[in-house]
């Protein structure tokens, strides 16, 4: 496929992973190791398991997986207030499949759906708007999650319905921003970072100024990176690049995709619909000041916090999870007591377990399940002269490591 | 949950609602355009443009020269010194 391929090229990966070993043999020589970078965006975490990256960096750099997985960090209470909504009579509740099995205080989506709710999945906000078209005697909610990525998405559906006249479609608004989330881990004393890897669609939606006050405050490389193991690689690359010149840069690896200014038509809709919450409540992260979206009064038509009661309860996450400590890089996910025993992929405690973006899963899914995995537990993706036993069939492109489990659809 | 995939428009199939089928690896779906669609990139001139599809919705169109300067990086970068 075009502008995936060429993204995936095992001799460039090397090549890359040469000049990431300098680099940080050159960084660490003048001050303590390893160099935690923190890839933000729960897509890189997923890729980089599934292409076997963190096995192939040097022990020099270190990647630390950020909160950016909005399944993830969905608390209990919304989930609570989500299935509240969906068991409602005449309701038809519409979501991504993500969320269908992260749990609640006492039930997911999935088991609420198995106990009579019409809970349907969706690929897209506008199935969910055709749902409401076909059904008009019914209230059809569409539980929006996401960061910036997909809220210009869920934006564009409510002016649609609006246009079109729709009466009975609703968002349960569960929107969240990334730049204060960053801003609440980087004044979280626990945490020492040296850069970040930046979400790449985020950012083609925001652009890159919106993190400028990451480099100008907080001191701290970021680079916004695509998703191929290219990407990723190379965008690991340039935050060292920087680390070693002594600069903090907001820099830019994925060019052919986001703008610094982002998307006007997006940022507009994104406007239109929503404002921004005072505060919001993050999984693991507790409470972070405007980080979330409502849906603004001047569409409160379209807002299922207005058409529904909600309990909108504050819930605690289970206590032997260590999903919030895990969210914030300050733990391993093997450093959970719950984690691949209790808490594994089908019976998931944590919300960092149910996603694959999650890195729980990312972890257990590709055979990290302990401090002493080594990189060999993890079939290694890039081609090597000549075929082995273990050697997938050569591709010509850096191939993905196989899952323990089935992936989840995402 | 950001998953966004390239894919190459085909045809305009509502000019009204902005949508248009997009070949996602042979696979064809509809999705809309509104985002990449303004007075510099009317609709009619998409045809045949890549974008990255996200959930239904075209979020930005793919820079064909930025993709091949990124590729030139990368090779100067992994190059053997």
């Amino acid at each position: 496929m075009q502008y995936v391929h060429e993204f995936r090229d095992p001799t460039k990966a090397q090549g890359l992973i040469q000049a990431i070993t300098a680099l940080g043999e050159q960084i660490t020589a003048h001050r303590p190791g390893p160099i935690k970078i923190m890839e933000v965006c729960g897509g890189h975490t997923h890729a980089i398991f599934k292409y076997g990256l963190e096995a192939l960096l040097p022990g020099t750099v270190e990647l630390v997986h950020g909160p950016g997985c909005p399944v993830c960090i969905m608390p209990k209470g919304r989930l609570d207030d989500a299935i509240a909504i969906a068991q409602q009579p005449g309701v038809i509740f519409t979501t991504f499949g993500d969320a269908m099995r992260v749990p609640g205080s006492h039930l997911n989506l999935l088991q609420a759906k198995a106990q009579g709710a019409d809970i349907r999945m969706v690929y897209s906000p506008l199935d969910a708007l055709a749902i409401a078209k076909a059904n008009p005697d019914q209230s059809v909610v569409f539980f929006a999650i996401g960061f910036e990525t997909t809220a210009p998405s869920t934006a564009l559906t409510v002016l649609q319905a609006q246009a079109e006249g729709v009466t009975n479609f609703s968002l349960f608004s569960n929107h969240v921003l990334v730049v204060p989330a960053l801003q609440a881990l980087l004044d979280n004393p626990d945490l020492a970072l040296d850069g970040f890897v930046g979400p790449g669609h985020v950012s083609l939606v925001i652009g890159t100024h919106p993190y400028d006050p990451i480099a100008q405050q907080y001191h701290k490389p970021v680079v916004v990176s695509g998703f191929e193991p290219l990407d990723i690689l190379q965008s690991v690359w340039m935050v060292l690049k920087q680390l070693a010149e002594g600069r903090c840069q907001v820099e830019n690896q994925y060019t052919r995709l986001v703008q610094p200014d982002g998307n006007a038509v997006a940022l507009k809709a994104m406007a239109q619909v929503f404002q921004v919450r005072p505060t919001f409540d993050w999984r693991g992260l507790g409470s972070i000041p405007a980080s979330g979206l409502a849906i603004s009064p001047a569409f409160a038509a379209f807002d299922a916090e207005q058409q529904f009661t909600i309990p909108g309860k504050t819930i605690a996450d289970h206590r032997a999870c260590a999903c919030g400590d895990i969210l914030k890089g300050v733990k391993k996910p093997w450093d959970c007591k719950v984690f691949g025993t209790a808490c594994t992929p089908q019976t998931p405690i944590g919300a960092c377990m149910v996603s694959t973006e999650g890195a729980c899963a990312a972890y257990y899914n590709y055979g990290r399940r302990s401090r002493q995995s080594t990189p060999s537990a993890v079939k290694p993706p890039v081609q090597t002269s000549g075929p082995s036993p273990q050697t997938r069939p050569t591709t010509g492109e850096l191939s993905p490591a196989e899952p323990g489990k089935i992936e989840q659809y995402c | 949950m950001c998953l966004g995939i390239p894919g190459q428009i085909t045809t305009i199939t509502d000019p009204v609602n902005q949508l248009a089928t997009v070949d996602i690896g042979g696979v064809r779906r509809a999705v809309n355009i509104a985002c990449i669609v303004d007075d510099q990139h009317p609709i009619d001139t998409c045809v045949g443009e890549w974008v990255l599809v996200h959930v239904g919705f075209a979020l930005n169109r793919l820079d064909p020269d930025e993709a091949a300067a990124t590729l030139a990086l990368l090779d100067a970068i992994a190059a053997p010194e």
